[in-house]
């Protein structure tokens, strides 16, 4: 018996990655003619994310219906030399290039870099801006070259030509969504480092008290717009557009609105750089690791949280059950503002609000904010099966003598746990798919992995089926070993038969 | 043992108590009969203060108790608690707990009784109930009469100077009934002061020293079962006893 949920997750997650194996060689792609069918649509649909911001792209701040930014201007006179209208498609960055190829848009244009990654992946246009990569650290920093950081902690976006720097320099990378998060951390020293984009440092990092920029380009590269595999005919046009913009300075003008025109544009371009040594290809024994020990930081993750979730919601129920006035509005008070709030806001809150105060790592920030959020829900759950204990119990122990305390913890506690197990069993299986929203500051876990190997190995299905079998593996014996306690807890609360 | 003076407690509008006073010697068993919301439980919940009241004085086991007993006074009530033992008629034993353990549990944590001691007096306790063999059962494994004699078998281990009865058989089948009032009539005759709120007819004339019946709140009569039992003076004894013999005849 005690062997059945072991091979249960193992039978379980080879099932999933041989099914996978046959799913994942038949994948689909809109074939070629995007430009015949732009050209009889009139519009031209281009995949961006918002979140980039400053410069590249933002709502105005007049208008928020329009979005602005020197993408947008260069989107409109590519279009305009197409002869067709452009329209803005919103999409996460990270999944920019995957959801080109599944066909959400025509191109993507968003400070995408020229790679070798990318140039097998996607056709790329010529290039519209050369950019440098900015290493910036703390003033008081020793640090004067990205060979200096080894083994230490630096900051970039995903799937960035920066995220491939760091991941051949030795150095602990951590992943961010937004241009603005990074720079917070590094002032906040939970960050050693920050390596991004020079349009991104300039706007949102180097003008911090706190930080400088390090003179010296770590690496020059170009952007350029990604147009799908099947569409040599839409990339000619687009470079043909391109070319014109530069010729008749409409390029420049665009840039140097912008405040983006440099040295670096009228420079000989950077070569295509090599794809990094270290970027995976496949999945194999190393991602298998990776995925592994996410679902460790998963697990440990949720355990964490729920320790601290089940103390502080038995006191939340006992507050607001047996407490005075104030203990009663305060229980409630935190229970509504916890359940009635986003866990992810909670976690912006305490990562990134409370910085300025109190710095906690990401995995405290993690741990604190799902904890604090859960003990809400849990004093429910504590609360209801309290007052599922018959009144005769606490009336028992108190004509036995027993004080408040003492009642509490030995007679009624014990017997409210027996009807708190299964939905507490519940939560914890909730907490741990919940979990995944700490990759917003930064902590690598289960779901995180996921979505890096997915963007990195061009599909999602090998990926995703691997990470829901670590899940129903984490789950699974759990739940197996509540049902074992609850059974052995509640041996005088067999169901009657209807 | 026991004093009660001019007790008196109301909910809302409706008196409960008024104006009781009573006493109770050692060695004493009571029986408390009346017709249903007469105020019987009511008035043995306030012995042992399960329940407050409105004015009047109870001395009971040594301890004062006035009303409305404030956090401050939580301590004597402890106290209270420890010398008078209390039985509820639909037992409350801990269902969590083993019958032993359902015996220790009070001596262990109230009184800081160390286990290999509790547990020596509970076999005791457990043997003069009858229930000897049944220590590691759990309460829902034994019959209602079972639970109750462990019932009284837990009070019992508080060492208490005073017994109080919560219609202690209403909830069982007749068989049952008896095997309880047994083990209650062990302790009358053990010496043991006893209040015990019955509808047992047998009880009310074989066992107590003496009867009260309540009604409307109060003591309407209070004599020895020869005098209360045979010969009410008040209507509403007779009522009761005549309806009670009618039943058990």
């Amino acid at each position: 018996m005690a062997q059945r949920p072991r091979s249960f997750a193992l039978a379980a997650i080879a099932a999933a990655v041989a099914a996978a194996g046959l799913l994942g060689s038949c994948r689909g792609e809109p074939a070629g003619g995007t430009l015949e069918r732009v050209q009889k649509r009139g519009v031209i649909t281009w995949g961006a994310d918002i979140q980039g911001g400053e410069p590249y792209l933002w709502e105005d701040p007049d208008d928020p219906s329009k979005i602005v930014g020197f993408e947008v201007d260069i989107m409109e006179a590519l279009a305009r030399r197409l002869g067709v209208k452009q329209r803005f498609v919103q999409h996460n960055w990270s999944n920019l290039v995957p959801s080109l190829e599944r066909g959400d848009f025509d191109i993507v244009m968003n400070g995408l870099e020229a790679t070798a990654e990318r140039a097998d992946r996607i056709l790329l246009s010529r290039p519209y801006f050369v950019y440098a990569e900015t290493l910036a650290v703390r003033r008081d920093a020793p640090y004067t070259s990205l060979a200096d950081l080894r083994g230490k902690r630096v900051g970039t976006l995903n799937q960035t030509y920066a995220h491939d720097l760091l991941r051949d320099a030795n150095v602990e990378i951590a992943l961010y969504e937004g241009n603005e998060e990074p720079y917070l951390d590094l002032e906040q020293g939970r960050l050693d480092a920050v390596l991004l984009d020079n349009v991104i440092a300039d706007r949102y990092g180097c003008n911090r008290a706190a930080v400088k920029c390090l003179p010296d380009d770590v690496a020059r590269g170009a952007y350029i717009i990604g147009i799908r595999r099947s569409d040599p005919e839409l990339k000619l046009a687009i470079d043909a557009a391109l070319d014109a913009m530069i010729a008749d300075g409409e390029l420049e003008r665009i840039l140097t609105k912008a405040g983006l025109w440099d040295h670096r544009q009228t420079e000989p371009p950077p070569p295509m750089p090599a794809a990094a040594k270290n970027r995976p290809r496949s999945f194999d024994g190393t991602q298998l690791q990776l995925f592994f020990s996410a679902a460790l930081v998963t697990l440990g993750l949720s355990v964490a949280a729920f320790l601290l979730a089940v103390p502080l919601g038995i006191l939340l129920a006992v507050g607001r059950l047996y407490g005075g006035p104030v203990a009663r509005t305060l229980a409630r008070i935190y229970i509504e503002l916890f359940r009635g709030t986003p866990v992810l806001l909670q976690l912006y809150v305490i990562y990134f609000g409370l910085a300025p105060y109190y710095a906690f790592g990401p995995v405290e920030a993690a741990i604190l904010g799902l904890g604090l959020n859960y003990a809400a829900y849990e004093a429910e759950v504590y609360r209801g099966a309290l007052l599922a204990v018959p009144r005769g119990q606490a009336e028992a122990a108190r004509a036995l003598g027993m004080s408040p305390s003492q009642s509490f913890r030995h007679v009624l506690l014990p017997q409210a746990l027996r009807f708190a197990l299964p939905p507490m069993t519940n939560d914890f299986v909730a907490l741990l798919k919940d979990s995944s929203l700490v990759s917003v500051i930064t902590v690598i876990e289960l779901t995180k992995r996921m979505t890096i190997a997915g963007a990195e190995l061009r599909g999602w299905l090998v990926p995703g089926l691997a990470c829901a079998a670590l899940y129903l593996a984490l789950s699974f014996p759990l739940s197996e070993l509540a049902r074992r306690l609850e059974r052995r807890l509640s041996r005088d609360q067999r169901p009657l038969a209807l | 043992m026991i004093s009660v003076r001019s007790l008196s407690k109301r909910h809302g509008a409706l008196a409960v108590l008024s104006d009781v006073s009573a006493t109770v010697e050692k060695g004493e068993t009571i029986a408390i009969v009346g017709p249903s919301g007469g105020g019987k439980s009511t008035l043995l919940r306030c012995l042992n203060y399960l329940e407050g009241f409105d004015a009047g004085e109870v001395e009971i086991a040594g301890i004062k108790l006035h009303g409305n007993m404030g956090a401050s006074e939580a301590r004597t009530l402890r106290e209270l608690r420890q010398r008078v033992g209390m039985v509820f008629q639909q037992f409350n034993l801990f269902p969590h707990l083993t019958v032993i353990e359902n015996v220790t549990l009070a001596p262990r944590v109230v009184r800081g009784k160390l286990r290999g001691e509790a547990d020596k007096h509970a076999r005791d306790l457990l043997a003069r109930v009858g229930m000897g063999d049944r220590a590691a059962s759990y309460p829902h494994e034994l019959s209602g009469g079972q639970q109750q004699r462990v019932a009284i078998a837990r009070a019992l281990a508080q060492e208490p100077q005073v017994m109080l009865f919560d219609e202690p058989t209403s909830a069982l089948d007749p068989e049952m009934r008896d095997e309880v009032m047994g083990v209650i009539k062990d302790l009358a005759s053990g010496g043991m002061t006893m209040l015990v709120v019955t509808h047992e007819m047998q009880f009310a004339t074989d066992i107590a020293t003496r009867v009260w019946v309540i009604d409307g709140g109060t003591i309407a009569e209070d004599g020895p079962p020869s005098q209360v039992v045979d010969a009410p003076r008040t209507a509403v004894a007779r009522e009761y006893f005549g309806r009670m013999k009618r039943r058990w005849s």
